[in-house]
């Protein structure tokens, strides 16, 4: 074996960190899935009958619905029937403040080292934690309630701002879209909704932490950022599981929604459970994001730092329907061992003098796949659209696979399309350059890969970047080629 | 300083070095001469620790080590630096940055306290001075997009920051016009001390007029088969390697 591919050996036999889970009684729908599970769900969250209709219109519709196999991904069909659509940690009714949280539950997320304590926390970032299919707690509402931002789970925003969801969901993400869209609009548990008044800059990171725990749960999340005109906002997300043998499911959807002249700023981190060395286990990570830059002059940018999951198939959107508007995709994706990720982004170019920008950095290691899947459309009456992208990929080792798929759509000749692709291997050369001068081998693969995705991390908000930076070199420990 | 006995080293199955024996002591120059593929650079690499060769034989000291036992990284902590012959690019990794993560890890392997940042900076500050350097060069990605001379200049510059008790310079000269030779010459005479030994390898006599060898060796088929002093190199200058390779050639059959 050479060299390379020993050091990939070593770096990709690091064990996930936050593989623990922890005991706690919960409040479970029982596995299955039907009409009578949704009016459960529904119940059981005390919701508003049209939205028990909608969901319920969503299942009909899903029902009719095949699962996507177009993505490069392999796994064996998922038994659908099998999972539970609700788990909940069992605590005292209502909790009007965090003091009345289950310590137990905090002490979760302490763990992972999310404090909810609003005075402990480093300033700057308001959390909202959900916990398998609920949000456990959300802090610094009231700081944030004082501009008018709202800031609270799905199921408390159903109920306090009713017209907000009524109008939203599933303005950009239609509930029938696709597959595991219209799944999630049927059985959504929970999620984080966020609302940014006219003109408001939001003054801290709003950061929602997923974490599942329970087995053999789904977790169905739904997140819905509303930004009105000229206001902005930066929001974070990241995601843990345990180490779990059996796939756990994870199909959650995002909206966004900007006005004229506001900016949302979307970053995720997610680290969900790879599974093991040897293929087992680990989530499936099949997200919907989708945003709309609905106003003329409005930015929609994602950044995503991809390093878990077993398979991930996400690909974070933006439709540029008001004139002037800028849709961003930044990612770096990290596959190791098993694992499967087909990821990239869909810039739909309506509106007039519309911008995209895609920077795409792929990292495959171990036997893992590794895939880039861009659309780029210019829509007819979209006059001087431009859209730049880069995709490049980095393999370590020789077992591992990169590819990419972009799709451009041009229905204007007046559109801009660059595209620009590069595929690299980490060398021999650079690891015994930085040897020779002092540094560890797994140092160097992490300042190599780190100096490679140095353009997407630049992007995430400054605390974030340092834990991404970690992740990255975490995930391809030993991992060298 | 440096004790090298008998060493034997081989690529995929093909001997390169055939028995070097070579002691250099603190303070001194030593040039390694020698026509192409002679095994100049493999002597290079292996010092170092370049994982494709392999030692087949022999040994060799350093401050009283067994430096074949040792890692790449630990070798350079212990003090060998090798500038290398075609620097490598780290995109998206700035010079100041590889160096302050190399600087530290050297330091804390020698049981000191890592530099916090503004100990970094004007430490570097120092050091540019010295080997004449641009800060512009050390913010942008490391080597990528370098002219060859300023990639030479680099490697003396980043020689300068760990301060290495044996410094090899792998065919430095190669690639660099006149001026770029006489700052990186400079350079590597104003680091020489009588604490520290240098072994410049290269195949011409010009970069040694610059820095000026106490010894000179010429390396043929894997073995020093002549040693001198300056003079050695200044006659190969004239007379070129082949009467060497006569002599060796002659003296074998």
């Amino acid at each position: 074996m050479s060299k390379d591919n020993q050091i990939l050996e070593e770096l990709t036999s690091k064990e996930y960190e936050h593989g623990w889970s922890v005991n706690y009684e919960t409040d479970e729908a029982p596995a299955g899935l039907n009409e009578d599970i949704i009016r459960w769900i529904s119940a059981k969250k005390e919701e508003p009958e049209w939205l028990l209709e909608w969901r319920l219109k969503a299942f009909r519709t899903w029902l009719n619905m095949a699962e996507p196999s177009w993505a490069n991904v392999t796994y064996p069909k998922i038994d659908l029937q099998a999972l539970k659509y609700y788990s909940a940690p069992k605590q005292a009714k209502k909790t009007k403040s965090l003091n009345e949280v289950d310590p137990e539950l905090i002490a979760i997320y302490e763990r992972l080292g999310i404090s909810l304590n609003e005075q402990k926390r480093l300033q700057g970032i308001a959390v909202d934690a959900v916990l398998d299919s609920v949000s456990v707690a959300t802090t610094f509402k009231d700081t944030l309630g004082k501009l008018g931002i709202v800031f609270c789970s799905f199921s408390e925003a159903v109920k306090e701002h009713p017209e907000l969801v009524k109008k939203y969901l599933g303005s950009v993400v239609p509930m029938t879209d696709n597959y595991y869209a219209a799944l999630n609009s049927a059985v959504f548990s929970d999620g984080s909704f966020c609302y940014i008044p006219k003109g408001v800059r939001c003054p801290m990171e709003l950061s929602t932490y997923f974490r599942i725990n329970a087995a053999n749960t789904g977790q169905f999340e739904r997140t819905l950022i509303v930004a009105e005109e000229s206001s902005y906002v930066s929001y974070l997300e990241g995601c843990t599981a345990p180490q779990r043998d059996e796939n756990q499911l994870h199909a959650a959807v995002v909206e966004i929604y900007a006005a004229a002249h506001a900016e949302v700023k979307y970053s995720t981190v997610q680290n969900w459970f790879p599974g093991d060395k040897e293929g087992k286990g680990g989530i499936y990570n099949f997200v919907t994001k989708r945003g709309i830059c609905e106003g003329d002059h409005s930015k929609i940018s994602w950044t995503q730092v991809e390093t878990g999951s077993a398979v991930t198939w996400k690909y974070p959107s933006c439709i540029l329907k008001g004139d002037h508007s800028i849709g961003e995709f930044y990612s770096v994706a990290v596959t190791n061992n098993y694992q499967q990720a087909d990821t990239g982004t869909k810039m739909i170019h309506i509106g007039k003098n519309t911008k995209s920008r895609i920077v795409s950095k792929g990292i495959s290691a171990g036997k893992s796949q590794n895939s880039y899947r861009g659309q780029v459309q210019v829509m007819k009456r979209a006059d001087n659209a431009r859209n730049f992208s880069q995709c490049d990929s980095l393999l370590m080792g020789d077992r591992c696979g990169a590819h990419t798929f972009p799709y451009i759509d041009i229905n204007n000749p007046s559109a801009k399309v660059e595209h620009e692709a590069t595929t690299s291997k980490i060398g021999e050369d650079q690891i015994f350059y930085c040897n020779q001068r002092g540094i560890a081998t797994e140092d160097a693969v992490a300042l190599i890969v780190n100096g490679y995705a140095k353009e997407v991390l630049n992007q995430l908000p400054m605390e974030f970047a340092v834990e991404a930076q970690k992740l990255l070199a975490l995930t391809l420990e030993g991992s060298v080629g | 300083m440096l004790s090298i006995k008998n060493l034997h080293a081989s690529v995929e199955g093909t001997p390169i070095l055939r028995g070097i024996n070579l002691e250099v002591k603190a303070g001194e120059v030593h040039a390694i001469m020698g026509p192409n593929g002679s095994g100049k650079s493999t002597l290079a690499s292996v010092l170092a620790g370049r994982e494709e060769y392999e030692v087949t034989e022999g040994e060799v000291i350093f401050k009283g080590k067994e430096l074949l036992e040792m890692a790449p990284e630990d070798r350079a902590r212990e003090g060998v630096f090798l500038a290398f012959q075609y620097p490598v690019e780290i995109p998206g990794v700035s010079s100041t940055n590889f160096l302050r993560t190399a600087l530290n890890q050297v330091r804390e392997y020698r049981g000191q306290e890592p530099l916090d940042a503004v100990k970094f900076l004007s430490l570097m500050k120092e050091k540019m001075a010295l080997v004449e350097i641009d800060q512009k060069l050390l913010s942008r990605s490391l080597n990528e997009g370098f002219s060859g001379g300023e990639k030479k200049r680099n490697e003396i510059f980043q020689m300068a920051m760990l301060e290495p008790t044996l410094s090899i310079l792998d065919e430095t000269d190669s690639g660099l016009d006149i001026d770029a030779l006489r700052i990186v010459s400079n350079g590597v005479n104003k680091l020489k001390s009588d604490q520290t030994a240098t072994i410049v390898v290269t195949h011409y006599q010009r970069l040694l007029d610059y820095i000026v060898p106490d010894y000179v060796h010429v390396l043929y088929k894997g073995r020093i088969v002549k040693s001198g002093t300056k003079e050695l190199a200044l006659e190969l200058e004239e007379k070129g390697y082949d009467w060497i390779k006569e002599e060796v050639d002659s003296a074998t059959v």
